[in-house]
């Protein structure tokens, strides 16, 4: 009976001392610096209040934001991320998951989708720099082929699409995530409820809303939560396509942190506590896509 | 007569529909492909030809040249080489430690019962989802402290512990599927629980150690913000590093940029084709089953 207790334990012991070396001590540590300023004096949230306060790169730009105009600030960034860069890997997806299901040839098609979540975050980084350069990307080349030459731009480098880009880049690099997710939640669906359905003469229209959305429920739970932590965390591929410039046009949370903490002079404390909003953020999500998957 | 008419109708329109699903699939995956077209292209031609759009063809002379100067890093201080060795110092272990850590840990989850294991096993799903930024700085001073920057036994560790949460939940979940029965068997006729766990447990899971395996080494090999805070000594750089340090500031030369990326890609894409089936389950598990 003893062993019961004494074995569970020694077989956890590596992981636990790993986890709190590395993750636990660390975690409790950053929200310690938080609170403390440059020379070790407690000093409550004075960390916060300069992150949102000061002048340059606040967290929230209120009169930018205001007025629609870049830069906004990070958090408002990466929320902004959130309304534009969701809805569009959810729908597209969706809408390959669906279309490729029937198509012949889609393995490899789903493949070369997938691609992006294969692939190192900087070098797709790369690929959405590149594909989006001034004289050398295909975007504007697109774009002086249909005469729309009036447009071409250097869209990494205005203040006004520099986040544009990242946001649609990241699109390009995600969506594979979803579609493959929504692709085996499709693989679990019954074949005899569309069976059923069409023998009820149901379109195609009202099969896909009736039965495919709703039985994809876990998959969207799954996708919608890891692509808000993925948008949250967002990083790499603001450091090579724009810098987050220009003028911090497409600066993000995780960004800020690393320039206050690694960028001379550090700032230890809001470095501190912009990653420690940006975990209870996170935390906050994660928690909502626990509590979902436990209860369906 | 009717009936007939309208079958045939219905038949046309499936057609019709099967067309369009077809055509509107195959354009969306060209869309896709674009960018990798574009990175191909250039890196097998002068930089010259393909300045001003890759798919320009009034001249074209393929060559390997762009792939040798970055390998050999002839046009940056960074030779692509010496980073792909750095590379795989780091992933490797970082790889194959964690996987001994977490199964282990995973066992104890799935097979014996005590007081804290629901509490400690929503740690483990939140600890998941922490960000890198949140750890980093006091790792940082703590490596300082230890004389491990700069080191890559700071980084392989560092690693360990980010994989083991997600590795522990996924191999936990494997093991549950795994019939009691066999190991009751050999608790009878002796064996301790290591024995059983090595010679009995690990064996029947091969397939999810496969999905940790490709996932892992993917996605240490793709890091780049550990990288970045712990690895500053220029001739250390592992490969996510290297990329960054090709660009000048002025008129990227997207030829040797292009020859980089493939080279940086090309490990990553050969575990996915090889690994492909265990890579997407250990992506989308729980996606079919909440």
């Amino acid at each position: 009976m003893n062993r019961h207790v004494k074995i569970p334990f020694f077989f956890l012991i590596p992981a636990f001392l790993l986890l709190a070396v590395f993750v636990l001590y660390p975690i409790v540590n950053t929200v310690y610096l938080s609170f403390i300023d440059q020379n070790g004096n407690f000093v409550k949230l004075e960390n916060y209040k300069k992150v949102f306060g000061t002048k340059l790169y606040p967290l929230i730009n209120v009169k930018n934001t205001a007025l629609g105009k870049f830069p906004m600030g990070a958090l408002i960034h990466n929320i902004l991320c959130m309304i534009i860069h969701l809805p569009l890997c959810v729908f597209f997806g969706l809408l390959l998951a669906v279309l490729l299901r029937d198509v012949k040839g889609s393995s490899i098609m789903k493949s070369v989708i997938f691609l992006g979540m294969v692939i190192p975050l900087i070098v797709g980084g790369v690929l959405v720099r590149f594909t989006l350069d001034r004289d050398a990307g295909v975007l504007n080349g697109i774009l002086r082929a249909i005469g729309l030459g009036g447009l071409v731009a250097d869209w990494t480098v205005y203040p006004n699409t520099a986040l544009i880009a990242v946001i649609l880049g990241s699109v390009w690099i995600w969506t594979g995530f979803s579609m493959i997710v929504y692709s085996a939640g499709l693989e679990g669906i019954p074949i005899d409820l569309y069976e059923a359905a069409k023998i009820d003469g149901a379109s195609r229209w009202k099969t896909f809303w009736r039965i495919t959305v709703p039985m994809l429920k876990p998959a969207t739970i799954i996708v919608v939560t890891m692509t808000l932590l993925w948008e949250l965390k967002i990083f790499d591929i603001v450091y090579i396509v724009t810098n987050a410039g220009p003028g911090g046009a497409s600066d993000v949370m995780a960004f800020r942190m690393y320039i206050q903490a690694f960028e001379l002079p550090p700032n230890y404390g809001t470095a501190s506590a912009i990653a420690t909003m940006l975990t209870i953020i996170t935390l906050g999500f994660a928690a909502y896509m626990v509590n979902r998957m436990t209860k369906s | 007569m009717i009936g007939k008419q309208s079958t045939i109708i219905k038949k046309l329109k499936a057609k019709r529909f099967t067309i369009v699903v077809h055509l509107v699939s195959w354009i969306v995956t060209f869309i896709w492909i674009i960018p990798f077209l574009g990175v191909f292209m250039s890196s097998i031609r002068p930089f010259k030809e393909v300045q001003y759009g890759w798919w320009n063809f009034q001249s074209f002379n393929p060559t390997l040249e762009s792939f040798f100067d970055v390998w050999a890093g002839r046009t940056s201080h960074a030779p692509l080489s010496a980073s792909i060795v750095n590379s795989l110092i780091v992933t490797i272990p970082a790889t194959f430690i964690p996987i001994i850590v977490a199964s282990l840990a995973a066992y104890s989850f799935a097979r014996f019962s005590f007081r804290t294991k629901d509490l400690l096993f929503l740690a483990i799903v939140l600890l998941q989802t922490i960000p890198q930024q949140m750890v980093i700085l006091p790792i940082f001073n703590l490596m300082n402290n230890l004389h491990l920057l700069n080191t890559y036994i700071g980084l392989i560790l560092l690693h360990t512990a980010f994989g083991l949460p997600w590795q522990i939940l996924f191999l936990r979940n494997f093991f549950s599927t795994l019939p009691v029965e066999i190991e009751e068997a050999a608790r009878v006729d002796g064996a301790s629980y290591f024995k059983i766990f090595y010679r009995i447990i690990l064996p029947m899971s091969l397939p999810a150690l496969a999905s940790i395996i490709s996932l892992q080494f993917v996605w240490v090999w793709n890091d780049f913000f550990f990288a970045l805070t712990m690895v500053q000594n220029p001739n250390m750089r592992l490969v996510t590093q290297t990329i960054p340090a090709n660009f000048t500031r002025y008129e990227p030369n997207w030829s040797l940029l292009s020859a980089a990326s493939i080279i940086a890609m090309i490990l990553p894409i050969a575990i996915y084709i090889a690994l492909q089936r265990y890579y997407v389950r250990g992506l989308t598990a729980g996606a079919v089953k909440g």
